[in-house]
Order: structure tokens, then sequence, then C-alpha cells
């Protein structure tokens, strides 16, 4: 049973890992997404669709493992979790089916352009928004009856959940903002630090606010932050996280963008660091640990070895493709 | 309950309508991906630009299709919790590893080395660009190994144990899971059908520029390979779909009974209905044409076999026949019209009369969506032919549904629906714009798309050396 406990919390961290290499790559994405409409036709918008034409498909397909991998390795959970956020799921998949096909649309049919950028726009929209709501709805948590949700089918709904929806799409349009200042050249690239600051702003307000709320929705979260002596441990989080926020802040002003766009990821991290302590070792919060969700040893099990043997090699060829199409892309496609 | 359906029904048509869009493109680009290969690979070694032009012309057909190939597959992969979270409760441990392994090792890599392979030619050079090519085509076949072993083990699931709070679990051989009796039949048979439903497509498109100047080396080049795998492949298929009826028959004799239409039992030799219209309410096959004996002829190999019929089976365990028993019969109708022109082709060829036999070509205008509709009347034999089950024998889909709402399904399906239409819809207009276009000398790449794309669709007129430069220079073209 030891043995099998150490396999399901290697699971826990693997999926917590594909869901943030989901976040952050589709994260911006979907930010480019969101902030679509304010770049303006032609050069800025085609610079910004080229950015990431070439690595979509690679990004969202974390999507799929995180999914997938919650199903396999969690079957409980992915089976109580879906039900429970049914129609955000439906809206984050019909958002990301606009949003996928723009990608080719815009170029195959110039004269419908503007609507397919307005689809790209929406769909993005409404797929990170979805997804931050989802995060929302499973912390402040799920209603279980035996090993089903048993609620209706908008029991997520709440200020709290629409709160982290609101956050999510700020912190995707930072996300955004900066590896478009990162790729882009002239206007684009002007308007792109812009975003970032604006961006930055209201996601570091809302992360604060969405931290503070937190602790409040359940006991369990309150007990983990604020008692001794686990609250000596944890204090860094924040106080790292203000650091990261200054930073951040600093080097959009001297437009160093690398430099914001890495601070910007580490600001997802740290996010994701606090969300694992709040729900730790919950994986239906306060109400499915991730023993109780956990497959059986051998499907765990048959699984690491192909995780361990696949995932450095996932991680060399998607480094790979990035280092081709490095630089800024410029005005002239890949040339 | 709305509007008479409830909640179970709904989601099957949920399901239903979500694959049955989805099937159609992975069954595109498992060929696809193949064909650009070859393409690319007959470039390279005979380094005639003819193969770069049919290569660049199909690889923006096969962006837009791969393209709405991951959108719905996203679905998919979610559809399983959404409305059969049951399903995935019971059986996650046994199915989701396999799914695990797809996204892994197929679903990666394909994506990982897509943008390469789109854009990447100016960037890379030959070598590593067509090691890109190769790894998407590998890609897609990897991810139909696995999903259809998936499948394959809720048809006919073996290697597994049940745990005392009901979940299947794995038993001590994941090979016994993954290569199950009916696996590697389905995936031939399968695999097959996407590259004859990719050659019929590009047959057609050939056939198409052809009947507008049967000169062109372009579409003779692609209509003449299309033709070589119709007359090549329609018979091995054939046979393999043969073979995956036998052992059909040996594990769901029930579905056999449903394709056949035999509601009756049938003790000295079956009879091979051609046509009937199956009745689920008196269990008759009504209007029936058959030849006496020969079902049993084929599937026994005895003309005078006995074959049992769903009389034997318990009322609630029958599936619905119509609906395999008419998709059955779309499919193999289908797979002998392939024959029929596969052969045909053969003799236009024999003549010197491959790029002038008129009929020949308007016949496979004509036949180019037909392996699409093969392949979704083939999935629906085998899967409203596998009914009540979702895992046949121990688990029934009336079990496997969630506990969800039918409001909520019925809103999430009309969604489905609309979308799917509106936006597939227009895709594949956008795919039958780029094939009504001819492929020419220095057909330009999708990299010229960043570049000019209001000038590539000739809106602004503008100098056309971009795509010539393309076209002769892929190698060292960095700016």
């Amino acid at each position: 049973m030891i043995m099998g406990a150490d396999l399901t919390t290697i699971w826990a961290f693997i999926i917590a890992f594909a869901v943030l290499m989901y976040v952050v790559m589709d994260g911006f994405d979907l930010g480019i997404g969101i902030l679509f409409p304010f770049y303006r036709p032609g050069e800025e918008r085609d610079q910004a669709m080229n950015s990431i034409a070439p690595v979509w498909d690679g990004n969202e397909t974390w999507l799929v493992l995180g999914g997938g991998g919650l199903f396999a390795a969690f079957p409980l959970a992915y089976a109580i979790i879906l039900p429970a956020t049914y129609p955000l799921i439906m809206a984050m998949m019909l958002g990301l089916v606009f949003r996928g096909v723009a990608f080719e649309f815009r170029w195959r049919d110039p004269s419908h352009r503007a609507f397919w950028d307005m689809a790209f726009f929406g769909g993005s929209l409404v797929a990170a928004f979805s997804q931050g709501v989802v995060l929302g709805a499973l912390l402040q948590g799920i209603h279980v009856v035996g090993r089903a949700y048993d609620g209706d089918w908008l029991s997520w709904l709440s200020p709290y959940s629409l709160m982290t929806g609101v956050c999510v799409v700020c912190g995707y349009a930072l996300l955004g903002a900066c590896y478009l200042a990162l790729k882009t050249e002239g206007s684009a690239e002007t308007r792109a630090y812009g975003h970032a600051r604006l961006a930055a702003l209201t996601t570091l307000a809302l992360m604060a606010a969405v931290s503070l709320a937190t602790p409040f929705l359940a006991a369990q979260y309150f007990q983990r932050w604020f008692a001794a002596p686990l609250l000596w441990y944890l204090l860094p989080v924040p106080a790292v996280t203000g650091l990261v926020a200054v930073l951040l802040l600093k080097g959009l002003s001297e437009r160093r963008a690398a430099r914001s766009f890495l601070l910007a990821l580490a600001l997802f991290v740290l996010g994701a660091i606090g969300l694992g302590v709040s729900m730790w070792p919950y994986v239906v919060p306060q109400s499915v640990t991730i023993w109780e969700a956990a497959a059986p040893e051998r499907s765990q099990m048959f699984m690491l070895i192909g995780v361990a043997l696949v995932m450095p090699l996932i991680l060399a060829y998607t480094g790979w493709a990035y280092w081709v199409f490095r630089g800024k892309v410029g005005t002239h496609g890949y040339h | 309950m709305i509007f008479g359906l409830d909640a179970l029904t709904l989601a099957r048509m949920q399901f239903a309508f979500t694959v049955s869009f989805h099937f159609v493109f992975p069954s595109i680009s498992i060929g696809l991906a193949s064909y650009l290969a070859v393409l690319e690979g007959l470039w390279l070694k005979t380094g005639k630009e003819l193969y770069l032009d049919l290569f660049r012309y199909w690889l923006k057909i096969f962006s837009v299709t791969f393209a709405m190939g991951v959108v719905s597959g996203l679905v998919m992969s979610y559809q399983f919790g959404t409305n059969w979270s049951v399903f995935s409760d019971k059986v996650g441990g046994v199915i989701g590893p396999l799914m695990a392994y797809e996204v892994l090792t197929a679903f990666f890599l394909e994506a990982g080395f897509l943008g390469v392979m789109l854009f990447g030619m100016g960037k890379v050079g030959r070598g590593p660009h067509y090691a890109a090519t190769l790894m998407v085509a590998l890609g897609t076949f990897v991810s139909a190994f696995w999903i259809i072993s998936v499948n394959s083990w809720m048809q006919t699931p073996t290697g597994f144990e049940i745990a005392p709070n009901g979940q299947f679990v794995p038993g001590p051989s994941w090979l016994a899971i993954i290569f199950n009796p009916s696996f590697p039949y389905r995936l031939v048979h399968t695999v097959i059908a996407a590259y004859l439903t990719t050659a019929f497509v590009v047959g057609a498109v050939g056939a198409w520029h052809l009947l507008k100047d049967s000169t062109k080396p372009h579409a003779r080049k692609m209509f003449s390979m299309a033709m070589w795998m119709a007359a090549i492949v329609a018979p091995i298929q054939i046979i393999a779909g043969d073979e995956h009826g036998l052992n059909t028959l040996e594990y769901q004799p029930a579905k056999v009974m449903a394709m056949e239409g035999h509601f009756q039992s049938h003790p000295e030799g079956a009879p091979l209905y051609l046509f009937g219209i199956p009745n689920d309410k008196t269990q008759q096959l009504d209007y029936a044409i058959g030849i006496p004996k020969a079902s049993s002829l084929i599937l026994k190999h005895d003309m005078n076999a006995p074959l049992k019929g769903l009389d034997t089976i318990a009322p609630d365990k029958r599936p619905p026949v119509a609906i395999v028993f008419w998709s059955f019969r779309i499919m193999v109708g289908i797979g002998m019209a392939m024959l029929g022109l596969g052969i045909w082709s053969l003799i236009a060829r024999a003549n010197k009369a491959l790029y002038t036999w008129r009929w020949l070509h308007r016949a496979a205008l004509v036949m180019g969506p037909s392996g699409i509709i093969a392949v979704i009347a083939g999935w629906c034999t085998t899967e409203v032919g596998r009914q009540p089950y979702t895992v046949y024998g121990l688990l029934t889909t009336a079990q496997s549904a969630s506990p969800i709402a039918a409001p909520a399904v019925a809103a999430s399906l009309v969604a489905f629906v609309l979308v799917y239409c509106a936006v597939f819809g227009v895709g594949i207009w956008y795919l039958l714009k780029l094939m009504a276009t001819a492929p020419h000398p220095h057909e330009g790449g999708l990299e010229e798309l960043g570049e000019a794309p209001v000038r590539a669709a000739g809106i602004t007129p503008g100098p056309a050396q971009g795509n010539a430069e393309i076209g002769t220079m892929p190698q060292g073209h960095v700016a």
C-alpha cells in the first residue's frame, strides 16, 4: 500500500505538471486570441497569428494529456469533475473549436477574415473564461454522493468562480502580451507592452483577491494556510509572488520581453503552487482524495513507464520546434 | 425527458454525432499524411519538381483537415467524462492508460512536428523536413493503433479483472488488453479504409482536373497514383473485411445476425439476404430477397452449416437490426464499387487510356466521397451492432451514462450540431475550393501565407516571384 500511495502521489504531480504546462503554453496562445481585436488588421494581426501558428497544436495537446491523464490515473475524479462542470466543459470545447479552425480559415477566406478573427477572439475568450470558472468551481467544492456528482447543472456558478474566470482571462492575456512583445516588431510590439502592463496589474489584483477569498471557502484551506508551523513554510509563497510582481512590472517598463515573459510564467507557477497547497491531498477538493480516486496500481505503473520513456522525447522535440521558429516572427512570415 | 427523448438517448445521439463528424477528418489525415510522405520521398529521390508541387498542393488540404481533426478530437477526449461518467469511473483503469499512450506517443509526435512540416521547409532544410513529415505520418498511424485498441477492447474485452467495487481493473498482462481478439482485424480494416478513403479523394480531385484538361501532368500523376491504390488496396480491403467479419462471428455473433438480417435460426444453411426491410417489432425481414445457403457458405465455408439467429438471443440483448443491416450493405456495396473502379482503371491503363477515358474520370469523381461514406457506414455497423453494451456482454450503455439531466444534454447536443454544421461545413467548403484549384508548377508553400496572405488569395495583384522562389529554392531560404 505504501508503494501504491507513492505511485499515486507521483501521478498527482504528473497531472499537475501537465495541467501547468497546458496553462502556460496554451495560455499565451489563448491570451493572444483574447487580445486579438486590439491589434490592427493586416500586418499586426498577421504577425500575432504567425507567432503561434506552428506551435498552437502542440500546446493544446497538453490539455488532452491533462484530461486523458486524469481519466487514466484518477478515473473517479474525471467522472465527478466533468459532469459537475458540464456546461463549462462544453463551452470550452466549442470555444476551442472556433479558435482552432480560425488559424486555417482566416487564410483561406480573405473576404471573411474579419469574421474568423472574431471567432479566434471569441473562441479564445470563452475557452479561457471557462477554464478559470472550472478552477473556481473545483476549489469551492463539488457535492459528491457515492461515486458520482450530486448537484444540478449550474451549481458551479458563484461570484467566486466568476472571479477566478476573469482572473484566468487576465492572466492568459498577460502571457499572450509578453509573448507578442517577444515575437513581434514595430507597432505590434509597442502595443503588446501596453497590454502586458494593463494585464499584469489586473492579474495581480485578481490573484490577490482570489488568494484572500480562498481560505474562507473551507476550513481546510484556512487551516492549511494559517496554522503554525506550516505558516512559516508557506510564507515564502506570497513573498516570492510579491517579488516576482515587482520585477515583472519593472521588466515591462524597461521593455525586456524575455525577462517579462519568464516572470509572467513564474507567476503562474507560483499560483499553481498555492493551488497545490490548498488542495492537497484532494483531487476533488473536500470530497475525494487522490488515493480514493486512484486507478489501480497496475494502470498507474504501466503509464508511468510510458511517461518516463516518452516525456523527455516530447520535451526535446517540442523544444526543437520552438528553436526552429525562434526569434522575431517578422512581418514577412517564415523567411 | 425532452421532446420525448431521455438523457440516455440524447447522450447517445451526441456521441454518435460528434464521433461521426470527427472520424471523417482523421481517416483522411491518416491517408494523406502517408501520401505526403510518399510524395516528398519521391521528390527527394527523383528531384522532379512535379512531386514537390503535389506535396505543397496536398499539404494545404492536409493542414485544414488536420485542424478540424484536432478540434473535433479534443471534444471526443472529454466526451467520456461529460456524458459517460459512470463508464469512465468503471473502465478508466483499463482503457485510460491506452488513451494516455495515444497522447504520449501519437498526439505529441504529430503536433510537435506538424509546425515544421507545414511551415519549416525553408528553415530546416530537406532532410530534417522529411523527417518531420515522416514523424507526422507515423503519429497518425500510432494514434489509430491505440484508439482502435481501446475500441476493440470494448468490443472484445480480455485481460481484465473485476474489483469488489465493480471497477474493471487490468489483469497481470497489458498485452492481453491491448491485443484483444478483435484488435488486429479491426486495426487492419480501419487503417486500410483510411488509405482507400484518401485514395478516392485524391483520385476524384485528379479526375476533376483531367476532365477540364486531360494533358495536365499534375492531375495525371495524382490520378494514376490513386487508381493504383484502388486497384491494389480495394481487393485487399475486401479480404480484410471478410476476415474481420469471421472474427466478429466468433466473438459477437449477435452483431453478425443483425448485419445478415437473420432474425431466425437456420439449422440447414442460412441465406444471404441482398435486400429486405428489417422489422424490429415483428422480428422479421420483410420483402426479403436472398441467395439460399450463401451466408453459411461465406461465414462457415459450408453451404449446409447451421447459423443461429437473433431468436437465440434474449430480446433485451439484441442490437437494433435496421441500422446495422443497412449500414453494412452500404459499406459492402461501396467496397464492391471501389473494386470495380480499380479494375476499370487497370483496363484503361492496359489500353493506354487512363487519362482519356472520360467516363472513368466521371466515375472516379462521383466516387470521391465514397470512402468517407463507407467509413461512417462501417463504424455504424460495428458500434450499433454491439448494442446494448459499451463493454461487450458486461456493461450496458444504459449503465454507463452520466447523471446529467436531459435539458443539459439536449442543449449541448443542439450547440454541437449548430457549431459543427456551421464550422465544419465552412471548412469542407474551403477544402473543396482548394481542391477545385488545379495544382500547377511552382506550387506555393504554406509559408507564403504569412508573407502575403492577401496576395495568395489573389485580391491584391502582386508579384508571383515569391512563389516561384519558394518552389525552386526549398533549401537555404532563410532571410
